[in-house]
């Protein structure tokens, strides 16, 4: 019997991690591996004739040399790092709270009040906002009625109201893995530096950011990924003049049919998000295996 | 601040000083109405069972929580409203709570660089200390590297580089195991006899809190019960709870059945008929609690008798044997109430040879059994 298992086990075993496996790499390579060797084909050619290709690197000459695109580019990747960043600063207090400071039902009730929007679409959150923010909206006539302003202001339109926006956006995913961080750090720690002398900005700056480190880290990722990629959120409060990267994409590839060019700028996009990823884990001294077990 | 001190000679050389210090959560009553001092360069240990409100005194002292009434002088200077980091006081706590993302090094400089001292003197300084605790050059290792008494040393070091006036100790022994805690209940005592510093140490266990202590407070239900030397709360116990927790005793309840001066026959709900010495004067027919130690009873060869003849001579079946070394005893049932009784055994080995089931006979000093009214 023993041995039987013995012998039987590690083809039971073998065959079992094949199956665990097989959805997984079903999905990569059907829905990631695939699609992106076409895209990368199909932005390596031009095309001169209908039906008549060659191989080129037009496109990407094509990014370099439009200064709309490239200025949408780095526009793009500025505000989602200034998103981002908001997004850690306006997480971490909330998940310090929900952390270290609430307890048990409270603690929950927390927990769920960041969780609710996220049962709304991101359509109708990103709606809501235009109701609070135009100009015949509520917060513009709420100015008007306090005397701050003569008449109602625009609020929508603007790079400011793209960043709130993505801020709402993201907050979740920025909550949850700094909450397993913080829960993860001992009081006493803290307790100790404050007996030791220190006061609370050193005690955050030299124990609960190095030990939470990993966990805003991967928040910063996940959020800056998200934020990078979004495409609804910034075109809905942002409007015509939004300019953001996935826009231009989309309109290559749906209003002007232009796939090859479509291909050029997601690997353009890609690529950009490789690299910011990369140098703020080399900023942050972090490895991005650690920083993944966080997620 | 000088003239209400000129009147209190006895507190003058007080590291600290508690008074009137009470903590309520909710409806529970954490500590009580306390007061005590702790001498200069004392070891002073609180020890009761989890629950006794000695943490709560501890977080107190330390200033992470403020008491509900009463003051606490630390040094000379009254505590209220001044925060931990700010206190002439260090803890190590029940973990340590050494910081995992610096190392050894680091740990032990952390209290100076928030005292702004200067990089080449916090290095001199650290250095000396790791040197004074064993740990010369361990500065660069990590805090994952060391063992279980070397984080204890770092931790102490940590604190003593502060040169608090009072170092409170949370329990740090409690995570070890046994063998280490024994080296380094030995090591504690060392430390704090090369440092002179006063150390509060609390704990629940008596015999760290006997070992190691100048004196012991004994804390039940948020008030101390009793307070003084090891030797005194284990021979001279002033109250039940002390004679029962501070070591292994025998105790009885039962009522007085006669006096005799300082002595009092008392009956136990068994039926067993014991002498003691009264520790407050009780009338036959008081309600008793009675206390014996198991060293106390002298077991008796055939034919041998009890050096006074007015004591009791008991006999008894073995019931079972608990040899550990030097501190072996028998538990054994007298013959006829049937209670339980733990003797310890001579340390010479001379009663090695017993079995289960054997009869013996002992008997003790009444002096040295103490009852108290119940």
């Amino acid at each position: 019997m023993h041995a039987d298992a013995n012998r039987n086990g590690p083809l039971l075993m073998r065959l079992g991690v094949l199956l665990l496996f097989t959805p997984v790499v079903l999905w990569l390579v059907g829905l990631i591996i695939l699609p992106h060797i076409e895209l990368a084909y199909l932005s390596l050619r031009v095309r001169l004739a209908p039906r008549v290709y060659e191989p080129s690197f037009a496109q990407y000459r094509m990014f370099i040399e439009e200064p709309l695109y490239l200025q949408t580019f780095l526009r793009t990747a500025v505000i989602s790092i200034v998103s981002t960043a908001l997004t850690l600063v306006v997480c971490f207090p909330v998940a310090w709270t929900i952390a270290k400071i609430a307890r048990n039902r409270v603690r929950s009730l927390m927990f769920l009040l960041c969780l609710i929007p996220f049962w709304v679409s991101e359509t109708v959150r990103a709606l809501g906002w235009t109701i609070l923010l135009r100009e015949s909206g509520v917060l513009p006539a709420l100015l008007v009625s306090l005397g701050i302003s003569d008449k109602p202001p625009e609020l929508l339109y603007h790079d400011a109201t793209i960043v709130l926006g993505l801020v709402y956006t993201s907050m979740l995913f920025m909550v949850v893995p700094l909450i397993s961080a913080l829960d993860s750090l001992d009081d006493s720690l803290i307790e100790a530096a404050y007996d030791l002398g220190g006061n609370s900005a050193n005690i955050l700056r030299c124990i609960v950011i190095p030990h939470a480190a990993p966990g805003i880290v991967a928040g910063c990722i996940v959020v800056f990924m998200l934020t990078l990629g979004n495409y609804l959120t910034p075109t809905l409060l942002g409007g015509k003049s939004s300019q953001w990267f996935t826009e231009q994409i989309y309109s290559q590839f749906i209003t002007r049919f232009n796939w090859e060019q479509g291909s050029a700028f997601g690997f353009l996009l890609l690529g950009l998000s490789t690299l910011i990823v990369y140098l703020g884990l080399r900023l942050s001294g972090q490895k991005f295996t650690d920083v993944m077990a966080r997620t | 601040m000088p003239s209400s001190r000129s009147n209190e000679t006895p507190t003058q050389h007080a590291d600290l000083q508690v008074s009137g210090v009470s903590k309520r959560f909710g409806n529970f009553e954490a500590v009580r109405d306390l007061s005590f001092t702790v001498q200069r360069g004392s070891f002073f240990s609180i020890l009761g069972p989890s629950g006794c409100g000695k943490t709560t005194l501890l977080r107190m002292i330390a200033g992470f929580s403020a008491p509900d009434s009463g003051d606490i002088v630390i040094g000379g200077r009254s505590m209220h409203g001044v925060g931990p980091n700010r206190r002439p006081v260090n803890m190590v706590f029940q973990h340590l709570a050494l910081f995992p993302m610096m190392n050894v090094g680091e740990n032990v400089a952390y209290g100076l660089q928030q005292r702004g001292v200067a990089v080449s003197e916090v290095k001199r300084r650290v250095g000396d200390m790791l040197e004074r605790v064993g740990l010369a050059g361990a500065e660069h290792k990590g805090v994952d590297q060391l063992s279980g008494g070397q984080k204890q040393r770092v931790a102490i070091a940590r604190s003593l580089v502060l040169e608090p006036t009072l170092l409170l100790l949370d329990e740090p022994l409690g995570a070890l195991d046994l063998k280490l805690r024994e080296h380094m209940k030995i090591e504690l005592k060392q430390l704090q006899a090369a440092f002179g510093t006063t150390f509060v140490y609390i704990t629940h266990d008596q015999s760290e809190a006997l070992v190691l202590s100048d004196r012991v407070a004994v804390m039940n239900h948020g008030v101390f019960e009793q307070v003084g030397s090891p030797q005194d709360l284990y021979y001279q116990p002033l109250t039940p709870f002390v004679a029962s927790f501070v070591g292994n005793n025998n105790g009885f309840t039962g009522s007085v059945e006669s006096t005799d001066g300082a002595c009092a026959m008392v009956r136990s709900a068994e039926g067993l008929v014991l002498q003691a010495r009264m520790h407050t004067p009780l009338s036959p027919g008081a309600q008793a609690q009675l206390f014996v130690r198991p060293e106390a009873m002298l077991l008796l060869e055939a034919g041998q008798a009890l050096p006074d003849p007015r004591w009791t001579v008991y006999e008894a079946q073995v019931e079972s044997l608990l040899f550990d070394g030097a501190n072996s005893a028998v538990l054994v049932r007298e013959s006829h109430s049937r209670s339980a009784l733990r003797i310890a055994l001579p340390q010479t080995g001379q009663y090695a040879g017993l079995q289960v089931g054997q009869s013996l006979r002992f008997g003790f000093d009444p002096q040295n059994a103490v009852c108290f009214g119940a």
